[in-house]
């Protein structure tokens, strides 16, 4: 091992060990078991809050690390959300093979339009995503006899294995099997952003001109990010259904693909836990609200504005970066 | 009469009204764009609220269709400066996802906000008497509101351009909209002629909310985020800046979106997505944008 003390050794050891788990990564975990059995009440909520941080660490890898744009991921999640109602209608109601369906259905969506979408840039890109997204909404809202509609369609999901019932009663089985899922996605997006292939999504965001002379064939990769991304929003989808047991066109909602953005923002981009936290505080914030103030006038999507406003002005890098600010702060005055 | 070109002169003249109205409502995002380089998803905010001061004044205190239109002009255009100033301004050099964050959270603002006073429900306007009703052309009668709006369009696109082509503000926009530094250099307060263009885009914006409130079955709350779509597609089919680009891309997107709601009801509102992605997957610029 080389010794730590000059500064190349420092970055050898950054790089050798920056993939590691640090002991603060298993805060969320305890807190998520915690909920589950000291607020069985509030399982619901939080059942929803761990699907949307699923929906959020997705869209991370587009926006956060390979700097990709996009005002229309709900097309992923909508179209996650009808594969797996529709499959469970058709008699498949497997919940499991519902996620790998609507891994799968959001994926080649994701391969198609990506491939397409991504020759662009900039604002034509934002266009483009926002108007695939709007396609597929008035194409769920023209097929109502397929979709069902504004009024949506119930179905109900078999067991998990052929042992677990997922309840939607008491949220009890839904919320630890959207948790596991919730990991394993996890897992799988922190090991895509230390690899290798992460560090040059990072470099694509910096600069897609510099990373292709040395080589990268950027639009590629690109497309590759897009799909993964849109797989996992895809699942996403089909789990905000399945614990409901209803879909309707909201899904497909514009508004949506504006609050996942938000809860990422607020949250903090690129830093993988921005997600959880963003998506945490957004559900929260949204409920005590419409507790407090109720639901007759539009007042959190009042609130939300002002917080996405002042955010991008006063703390661009989310609540993730004023906690390092302060934490910065607290150790200069230690010294 | 054929009922074949019944169908068809209807189509072109409900069409061209809406493509009116397009090009009204983005060709100052398009401006703003162009000129800014700024992602001002907001934009629908401010024709929004020129639909609800036009609402409010004919409604209300009995102003007259004209002149309410006229006010909710000026007032939204007057409005527009502070934004500009104090909000805009900090963000024209950062990041594009920075200026779409900033923008949105205005949407997401101005949407409860209109809520709050006029409720979520369209707001319907009474037209005059000189704007109810059909006229005959011979071949087919039309609602004189298509009309009036084709006309008004018209005027509207041919003083736009004498102001661009021939005035010197117009050729000082042009000048900063091809190159900022080398109108700077020149002479050209560039920082002023922002705030002006930007609150005239808006003025324009809100002249079309509230010429658009017939057309489109009333104004509401949501119409900030439907119609914006449209607009950005407008605005990124032409070729951002580019007035005349703005013109064909607002004349062709209306008259199909039009065509494609009347022959196929059912998912007819499709049609000027497939458009619009087929346009920018061959000229990713827009059609008449710079490289």
């Amino acid at each position: 091992m080389v010794p730590n003390h000059s500064s190349a050794a420092k970055a050898v050891n950054y790089l050798q060990t920056r993939h590691r788990f640090h002991w603060g990564e298993a805060i969320p975990w305890i807190l998520a078991i915690l909920v589950f059995y000291f607020l069985p009440g509030y399982r619901l909520l939080a059942t929803q809050i761990l699907v949307m941080i699923i929906f959020a660490l997705s869209l991370d890898l587009i926006v956060g690390y390979a700097g990709i744009i996009s005002l229309g991921h709900t097309a992923f999640f909508g179209t996650g959300a009808y594969i797996t109602a529709l499959l469970a209608t058709n008699n498949i109601p497997d919940p499991i093979i519902g996620l790998i369906a609507a891994a799968f259905g959001a994926a080649i969506l994701g391969f198609l339009s990506g491939w397409v979408l991504l020759r662009t840039t900039g604002l034509t890109l934002l266009v483009l995503t926002m108007a695939v997204t709007i396609m597929l909404a008035e194409l769920a809202n023209d097929f109502d006899e397929i979709t069902g509609g504004f009024d949506g369609i119930n179905f109900t999901n078999s067991d998990i294995f052929g042992l677990i019932e997922l309840d939607q009663l008491w949220y009890s089985s839904s919320y630890i099997y959207v948790l596991i899922v919730l990991f394993l996605s996890f897992l799988f997006i922190r090991t895509i952003i230390y690899a290798p292939f992460g560090r040059m999504l990072i470099g694509i965001r910096e600069n897609p001109r510099r990373m292709s002379a040395i080589g990268t064939p950027v639009h590629q990769r690109q497309v590759i990010v897009y799909v993964v991304s849109a797989a996992i929003a895809g699942i996403a989808g089909a789990l905000w259904v399945q614990v409901q047991g209803n879909v309707t066109t909201e899904v497909y909602a514009f508004e949506l693909s504006g609050d996942v953005l938000i809860m990422l923002i607020l949250g903090g981009t690129g830093r993988l836990y921005g997600a959880f936290l963003g998506a945490t505080v957004f559900k929260i914030l949204e409920n005590v609200t419409e507790q407090v103030l109720g639901t007759d006038q539009p007042y959190w999507q009042f609130a939300i504005g002002l917080v996405l406003i002042l955010t991008v002005l006063f703390a661009r890098r989310g609540l993730f970066g004023i906690f390092e600010d302060l934490g910065n702060k607290w150790k200069e005055r230690g010294q | 009469m054929s009922p074949f070109l019944n169908e068809i002169s209807t189509v072109l003249v409900f069409g061209l009204a809406y493509a009116m109205l397009l090009f009204i409502i983005s060709v100052g995002l398009s401006i703003t764009m162009g000129l800014m380089g700024f992602a001002n998803l907001a934009h629908g905010s401010f024709a929004m609220m020129g639909g609800y001061v036009t609402v409010t004044l004919v409604t209300q205190s009995g102003v007259p269709f004209a002149a309410a239109l006229l006010i909710s002009f000026v007032a939204i255009a007057l409005l527009s400066i502070p934004f500009e100033r104090f909000l805009y301004r900090h963000l024209y050099r950062r990041s594009e996802l920075d200026q779409v964050l900033l923008t949105i959270g205005l949407v997401f603002a101005s949407i409860a906000g209109v809520t709050f006073i006029w409720g979520p429900d369209p707001q319907l306007i009474q037209m005059p008497n000189y704007l109810k009703g059909s006229v005959d052309l011979g071949f087919n009668t039309f609602p004189k509101y298509r009309i009036f709006m084709i006309i008004a369009g018209a005027m509207i696109v041919a003083g736009l351009f004498y102001g661009l082509e021939r005035t010197k503000i117009g050729a000082q926009i042009r000048a900063a909209v091809d190159n900022r530094t080398m109108a700077e250099s020149v002479g050209i307060n560039t920082d002023r002629l922002f705030t002006w263009t930007f609150a005239l885009g808006s003025g324009m914006a809100a002249l079309g909310g509230g010429l658009g409130i017939q057309i489109l079955g009333g104004i509401k709350p949501v119409f900030a985020f439907e119609y914006l779509v449209i607009f950005l597609i407008v605005v990124a089919v032409g070729g951002m800046g580019n007035i005349r680009g703005t013109f064909f891309a607002a004349l062709i997107l209306g008259i199909i979106d039009f065509a494609g709601k009347f022959y196929f009801p059912e998912g007819g509102a499709f049609v000027i997505f497939a458009v619009t992605i087929l346009v920018l997957l061959i000229r990713p610029q827009g059609l008449l944008g710079k490289n």
